[in-house]
């Protein structure tokens, strides 16, 4: 009997707890309701905070919905729905049920306006909502933002949480963000100091952003600790700090790079001052923003693939008109330096406005595909993804220019129009078309750097702009003629540059940097690598 | 010899000018058109902003013109291409006004160039109506200022972001292009934020040269900076083409405006169209117009600019609302005047009062700035801005900050007769010296 009655009681008080954190639907229905008298944001913010304080996970879709901006009240008879834009109209869904009610003219409802302020108000609030999600990624991101917001009242539900958590690296979030509401509550000194040690472990700036505040508010041994473990902290990342310096250094080099390489064979190996080279880099740029739009209309599952299939286009198109200025105007100019400079240079604002008036002058939008997107940490070095593959993509086209400079008949024939013309002619080698294509090579690499440069830059007709004194710099401090020489000087000048910016700031460092080159043509006129050669001597 | 020289080329050109002046006149009246000027550029970097500015000038002269014209004749545009080179800017103003004989001039974007043209207009006395948000600390005779001066748009920017409902920001990083208007804006900001108690450790300020496109740096110095326990923002003068890459690298590195929003002075419709501002969202822009404000008046333009461009993907922003106002501003005091003679189209203009798109009205001041609602919006996924707070009332262009100490005690009044761009009120004489 009394086993009996002990389970009858449990159950009873089981249902008990039940309906009284899972509130009424009807009262849910209350507080939503209340979003439509709400003036203001901090008004909506209480509302938020009325909601979440059910404890009731119904209303995490709601919520999501305000703080995507998807919340909508509809003006006849004030009622709150969740809305999804469809052309003209909004489709309007019960933010409770989900069931789906009357489509609604976009003039008869209203949008609750959020901001930044209420959208955090709202994000803690999911935070505490998600903590049991299915899905780690959701639980990764409430225990992040439960270590950012600290409240003492978060100790119990994290307890919970942790004592549940099957994920080790889940877990171990978990428990820094319990130790973060530790701090900020008034539990016992030795507690404090646990959670110091828990968070220094951390050592990453959000740490540091931590620590600094409970320095400031709390005394004695405490306050020991966390200055101890700030400075703990620092010292690592200063360490960090010159890792990350160099890899802003490689990063910025790859790009130096990919612009410059085609450079490197026009006017390194053909000795034509192309000032139309950036306009190359542009065509490749705009052929990948015709490639995504197609895609967007026509193909959207193929959205990812965009740049691969833009790569070939790009360097088709580029090489063509490469090939076309070469056979048009640049084979009656050869050894006419000055003239060949005015007339590229001619080209490039031809090139320039006829993009402008063809896509208009204003910005195209190159979108990143997925898996170009985002970053991901090495410690604490926050690496980007379209940083990485457009490092990788540069030296990928390196090697395989290198290849085909080195190891194929045309690249043979190449080095010999180079190293001495009038004999490679006497050897039956057609010399001007190994000129044009010759060219239309150095032209379609620049085309495929502006696929990769399309992600990081704008796409506009000024693009090239941009890169052609960069890319000559590389060129003439690398050595003319010289790939090798472009590779390095690509990197060493990007390294160079992201050491002196966060000392010097971009502007001067910029100059810093013009200066040593000056200094160091005045020494070495031919750059780094040379190249000997009697034809290069003549 | 040399004086007598240059009396003899200062004669001559003065000559010169009286002869242009007394051809000019008889030309105007026998003219059966009133020509207005546009110098806005349509090549070189300039052009992906000034281009559109061209295309409203042109939808605005044609909508007059359907209306019946000014004083009962069509007006005609002569559009000029200056091609983003500044003193070009120059030579095309005076091509405009001594050859073209143009009744006004609306035009140019960056303040360098209206510098450049500054002397012609006054020398040839000739009215140009400037539309874009500008740094301050000048005041002519000859210009209409019809962009934000700071006061009307970064202080109240900033306001914002000390606010509640901003996010009570502590700490601030100033991040800009290395020109003019940042620099001096900066500074303005500085003393205004330094007044308002904020220490100097907690104010970062940094340059990037013109469109500058490797941000990492940067962007992990922001990060490091706000994360000293204080609630950061960021305030952007950055200007045109490097906003891109900047508000990449931001969404990259994972930079949510929930955290550290970002509040930029040069980012509006028109650069959002060339990214994609899922990752944005958020973040911060001040203007005067934006174009999702919702009233009538807005949307008739909108329509009309999409019929006159015949794409309505094309947005709107705030310095076409400027040329908007500048322009009926400028039919209203021709017609008040009787005549398109800029010296009494100049008078005719103070206390003109036209409807901007906001749902209110612009009146043009003696200081030759005009009164406008300071707008805070904050980008949306589909690229454009959601209002998020409004300046209850209309705020009145201050073209000598009261935060910067050269100027401090500098006004502007072009009535009679005090008719000074820089009346000095602590010495009581006319010239004194702003900041630049």
């Amino acid at each position: 009997m009394n086993l009996l009655r002990a389970i009858g009681l449990t159950l009873l008080f089981l249902l008990a707890t039940l309906s009284s954190s899972g509130a009424g639907e009807a009262d849910l229905r209350g507080i939503i309701a209340n979003f439509a008298t709400a003036k203001g944001f901090s008004e909506t913010g209480t509302v938020v905070h009325d909601l979440a304080a059910t404890g009731d996970p119904a209303v995490e879709w709601p919520l999501a919905a305000l703080a995507d901006g998807n919340l909508y009240i509809r003006k006849a008879d004030s009622l709150v729905f969740v809305g999804k834009e469809a052309g003209d109209s909004v489709e309007l869904f019960d933010p409770l049920s989900g069931e789906k009610s009357a489509d609604a003219a976009k003039d008869d409802i209203t949008k609750i306006k959020v901001n930044n302020t209420l959208r955090r108000v709202i994000r803690d609030a999911l935070g505490t909502l998600t903590l049991g999600a299915k899905d780690p990624a959701v639980r990764i991101a409430a225990a992040d933002t439960m270590f950012k917001t600290p409240d003492a009242a978060n100790i119990g539900p994290l307890d919970t949480a942790i004592a549940s958590e099957s994920v080790a690296s889940v877990k171990a979030l978990l428990e820094q963000a319990r130790a973060a509401s530790v701090l900020v509550s008034d539990r016992p000194d030795a507690d404090k100091l646990a959670a110091i040690a828990l968070i220094g472990a951390r050592s990453d700036r959000n740490a540091v952003s931590m620590l600094t505040s409970v320095e400031a508010n709390a005394s004695g041994a405490v306050q020991e600790a966390a200055t101890a473990a700030i400075a703990n902290i620092n010292s690592t990342l200063a360490f960090w700090d010159a890792g990350q310096n160099i890899w802003y250094g490689i990063s910025l080099g790859s790009v130096l790079l990919l612009a410059a390489i085609g450079l490197a064979i026009t006017f390194g190996v053909m000795g034509v001052i192309n000032m139309a080279h950036g306009e190359m880099v542009m065509l490749g740029a705009y052929t990948t923003f015709v490639v995504q739009q197609v895609i967007r209309t026509s193909f959207p599952g193929l959205f990812d693939w965009s740049l691969v299939i833009a790569l070939p286009l790009a360097f088709l198109v580029a090489a063509l008109v490469g090939l076309a200025i070469e056979r048009g105007v640049i084979r009656f100019l050869y050894g006419r330096p000055l003239e060949t400079l005015l007339a590229t240079w001619g080209v490039s604002l031809i090139l320039q406005q006829a993009v402008r008036s063809i896509f208009g002058p204003t910005n195209q939008e190159v979108g990143n595909p997925s898996w170009m997107s985002g970053s991901f940490n090495v410690g604490q070095l926050a690496i980007t993804w379209n940083r990485l593959w457009i490092l990788v993509f540069a030296l990928t086209v390196f090697a395989v220019l290198l290849y085909v400079m080195k190891r194929t008949p045309w690249g043979l024939q190449m080095r010999a129009v180079t190293a001495n013309r009038r004999m490679a002619a006497s050897m039956g080698i057609r010399t001007p078309w190994v000129d044009a294509l010759t060219f239309a090579l150095g032209s379609g690499i620049a085309g495929i750097a502006g696929v990769a440069l399309s992600q990081i830059d704008n796409v506009s007709p000024n693009l090239g702009r941009g890169y052609i004194i960069d890319s000559f710099m590389v060129v003439v401090f690398g050595g003319v003629g010289n790939l090798w020489g472009t590779l390095v000087g690509a990197f060493s000048l990007g390294i160079v540059n992201k050491f002196l910016e966060p000392y010097a700031g971009a502007v001067l460092g910029k100059i810093v940097v013009l200066v040593l080159i000056i200094l160091f043509i005045q020494k070495r006129p031919r750059g780094l690598f040379a190249l000997k050669g009697r034809a290069v001597e003549a | 010899m040399r004086g007598n020289f240059s009396t003899i080329t200062k004669m001559f050109s003065a000559s010169v000018v009286a002869a242009g002046l007394l051809m000019s006149a008889p030309a105007r009246a026998a003219d059966d058109t009133i020509k207005v000027g546009i110098l806005h550029s349509l090549s070189g970097t300039m052009a992906i902003s000034e281009t559109t500015l061209k295309d409203a000038m042109l939808m605005l002269i044609d909508e007059q013109n359907a209306k019946g014209g000014l004083l009962g004749k069509k007006l005609e545009a002569v559009v000029v291409d200056p091609a983003s080179n500044w003193p070009l800017f120059a030579e095309k103003a005076r091509e405009l006004i001594s050859k073209d004989k143009v009744a006004a001039v609306f035009g140019c974007w960056t303040s360098v160039s209206r510098k450049s043209v500054l002397p012609v207009f006054s020398e040839l006395d000739n009215i140009l109506f400037y539309p874009v948000q500008y740094e301050g600390e000048e005041s002519e005779r000859n210009v209409f200022y019809t962009g934000a001066a700071p006061n009307q748009q970064a202080i109240p920017a900033v306001d914002y972001l000390m606010s509640e409902d901003g996010g009570s920001v502590k700490r601030w990083v100033l991040e800009g292009t290395d020109y003019v208007y940042p620099r001096t804006t900066n500074k303005i900001l500085e003393a205004y934020l330094k007044a308002k108690g904020v220490a100097a450790e907690d104010i970062m300020v940094n340059y990037t040269p013109f469109g500058f496109s490797d941000w990492q740096t940067e962007v992990s110095a922001i990060k490091k900076f706000g994360s000293a326990g204080k609630k950061t923002a960021v305030v952007s003068t950055v200007n045109g083409d490097a906003n891109v890459p900047f508000y990449k690298e931001l969404g990259n590195q994972g930079i949510k405006a929930e955290d550290i929003p970002v509040m930029a002075f040069s980012v509006g419709e028109e650069e959002l169209a060339g990214l994609d501002t899922a990752p944005l969202v958020g973040h911060l822009a001040a203007w005067n117009y934006f174009e999702s404000v919702d009233t009538p008046e807005n949307k008739k333009f909108i329509a009309d600019w999409h019929k006159f461009i015949k794409n309505d993907k094309r947005t709107t922003n705030d310095p076409m609302e400027a040329h908007y106002i500048g322009f009926n501003m400028w039919v209203k005091a021709v017609e008040k005047a009787g005549t398109t003679d800029p010296d009494k189209v100049i008078d005719a203009m103070i206390g003109v009062s036209v409807p901007n798109l906001t749902g209110g009205y612009s009146t043009m001041m003696p200081n030759h700035h005009i009164t406008k609602p300071v707008l805070i919006g904050e980008i949306q996924a589909d690229g454009q801005f959601e209002t998020v707070s409004r300046t209850p009332g209309l705020v009145m262009g201050d073209e000598w900050s009261d935060y910067l100490p050269d100027s401090k005690d500098l006004i502007s009044d072009w009535r009679a007769p005090l008719s000074c761009g820089n009346f000095n009120v602590a010495t009581g004489k006319c010239g004194g010296k702003g900041t630049n």
